[in-house]
């Protein structure tokens, strides 16, 4: 299996607070690999130092082959990795088709950006139906999904995604899940960053579990669910 | 509000949908508001008519051709003397709209680049003899050079500290030019030629240069806004971390469109060089910025065809108003206050793209 990311030793600190301590992972080649861990673990930081908004103080960054550690972040996403920021981030003002075509920013060709948007309305109906209506008046699951269609129409060949169930209804985080593995499906790798680490193990091929910046345990999906450590701290049964 | 909210039970036999998307920046016509419920259907055909005025593409050339056929419907010396200040004012408010309204950058100093622009071509006319023709191309190398200065520093900076930054440096350029000895000091330059008269009345010939050149910058403004640079603006305006996150170089963006300001109202000083023939430090300071920033917010940020409205209200307002003698400018200032109650996003505020328009047709289609 090729590896799509690949992260050595990562270290980034916000003035005196170390968030990442020598933190270290692997993304295949149409895995879904999720990151797990809970409030100031180190998540959130991880995928910015990935997609070029932070500044990492040691450690590497490679992707699909190629050093990107110091790469800025607008060169990152030509390189095929798009980041689905934390909270969604939608423009609210501007309608949902336009919201799809600012993830296209970065295509030159405007005949495969429409064919990508014409794509996210097959796989999100709904967006469809809300086309000219304006992104803020979408509800938090509809928001979540147009955040993911904005990204793919950017033809990511690896999407992070920051909390995508963050103050979804379970009924609705189900339906991001089934999403987020159809563009797996399709194709695209997936770094999936949860707190909801129930949900994001049920799709997920393998898991690293974080804490104060540093993995403490990973393996495959099934071998975390199974973990004692990881049933008590993060599924709570 | 109560009689807006009248209006509003009035207009709504359309679907649950439509309210939500007519909820934004409504493209309703101002004509018919206050008339009550009876007239309200009467009300959205003009409304309608109205906006389909707005996306004709034949609106911009029309309003470009009636400026320039304004000398042959009045030419006293007076209108034209309005109409070239009014023209020269639509200049200022596009350029700033660029940086403003369409990348969302407050620049409270934009005053700066006009002065730089009218000096500019002030000391090579003056002093060197150049035509002041010749003088656009070094005035739009300095003024992309003052752009440089200021912009490269600062546009790293968000939104408020711009602001004051900007604010200090339209100072710093009037209170510069009023010490230097080249440009004048507190007493300017002065007999600076026009662009020559063509064989035409000196101001009608002026009045011509000036409507060409305005109506061709508002045109390219309006491409500008409409294109994929236009587009990476909006993105910037409405959440810079999202539109990096998506792959928008966010600093090379900001500084297109503060360079292109820039170039915008040197070209503007030019035109106000020739026109007035003398320039003094006062004329730059910052009441111009604020009013020129008061054209762009009350036209409609962000939408050309609104820019210039509010230019033309702000410049022409007073003029209209001077029957009113000393009144007229607390008057002025009442409309202002009341267009700002009522029209919070500005007398013609911008539509968001075709997909609106779009989801409107198929809606129609529906009901």
């Amino acid at each position: 299996m090729n590896t799509v990311l690949d992260i050595h030793g990562l270290e980034v600190a916000y003035g005196k607070v170390e968030a990442l301590r020598g933190l270290g992972l692997t993304v295949g080649e149409g895995e879904i690999v999720a990151l797990l861990g809970n409030n100031g673990a180190g998540k959130s930081t991880t995928v910015s130092a990935i997609s070029g908004v932070v500044r990492s103080r040691a450690g590497s960054v490679t992707a699909f082959g190629e050093n990107i550690t110091a790469a800025p972040p607008w060169s990152i996403v030509e390189r095929g990795i798009v980041h689905v920021p934390e909270g969604r981030r939608i423009f609210s003002r501007l309608t949902v088709h336009e919201n799809l075509q600012l993830g296209g920013y970065t295509v030159p060709d405007t005949r495969s950006i429409d064919r990508r948007i014409e794509q996210v309305y097959d796989l999100f109906p709904r967006m469809a139906e809300r086309r000219a209506q304006q992104g803020g008046t979408l509800s938090g699951g509809e928001q979540q999904m147009l955040a993911i269609g904005r990204a793919m129409v950017a033809g990511p060949r690896l999407i992070m995604l920051d909390e995508p169930s963050m103050g979804l209804a379970p009924l609705v985080v189900a339906q991001v899940m089934d999403a987020i593995v159809a563009i797996n499906r399709a194709g695209t790798s997936v770094l999936l960053i949860e707190q909801n680490a129930r949900a994001a193990l049920k799709i997920a091929h393998r898991g690293y579990v974080i804490d104060s910046g540093r993995v403490t345990v990973t393996g495959s999906a099934a071998e975390l669910r199974a973990d004692p450590h990881v049933v008590e701290a993060y599924l709570g049964a | 509000m109560n009689d807006e909210s009248t209006l509003r039970a009035g207009e709504e036999p359309l679907a649950y949908a439509g309210a939500v998307e007519e909820r934004g920046p409504a493209n309703v016509a101002l004509g018919g508001r206050g008339v009550a419920t009876p007239a309200a259907s009467g009300r959205t055909t003009a409304g309608r008519a109205l906006s389909g005025v707005l996306a004709s593409r034949w609106l911009g050339p029309c309003v470009a051709l009636a400026a320039l056929a304004l000398p042959y419907l009045n030419s006293s010396t007076y209108v034209i003397q309005i109409a070239v200040d009014a023209l020269i004012f639509v200049m200022l408010a596009v350029g700033l709209n660029i940086v403003v309204g369409y990348c969302g950058l407050l620049d409270l100093g934009y005053a700066a680049f006009f002065a730089i622009g009218a000096y500019t071509s002030g000391l090579l006319s003056t002093r060197f003899g150049w035509p002041l023709l010749a003088t656009i191309p070094v005035v739009v190398a300095a003024a992309v050079l003052g752009g440089l200065l200021i912009g490269g520093p600062t546009l790293r900076l968000r939104s408020d500290y711009l602001a004051i930054v900007t604010l200090g440096f339209g100072e710093i350029i009037r209170i510069t030019a009023n010490n230097l000895d080249v440009t004048g000091g507190p007493n300017g330059l002065y007999g600076i030629p026009g662009f020559g008269d063509f064989g035409l009345r000196s101001d009608i010939a002026l009045y011509w240069v000036t409507a060409v050149v305005v109506c061709l910058a508002v045109l390219f403004a309006g491409r500008l806004g409409r294109g994929r640079l236009g587009r990476a603006w909006r993105f910037v305006r409405e959440d810079e971390d999202a539109a990096e996150a998506m792959g928008i170089h966010t600093y090379k963006v900001k500084f297109a469109a503060y360079i292109a300001g820039a170039v915008f109202g040197g070209i503007a000083g030019v035109l106000f060089a020739a026109h007035q023939t003398a320039i003094s430090p006062p004329s730059f300071n910052f009441l111009w910025s604020a009013l020129i920033l008061m054209a762009v917010v009350l036209g409609g940020m962000g939408s050309t065809p609104g820019v210039v409205t509010g230019a033309l209200a702000i410049s022409l307002l007073p003029e209209l108003l001077r029957g009113a003698e000393n009144w007229r400018y607390l008057i002025f200032g009442l409309l202002l206050i009341a267009v700002m109650i009522f029209r919070p996003q500005g007398l013609l505020p911008a539509r968001t793209g075709e997909a609106r328009r779009r989801g409107r047709r198929v809606r129609g289609g529906a009901s």
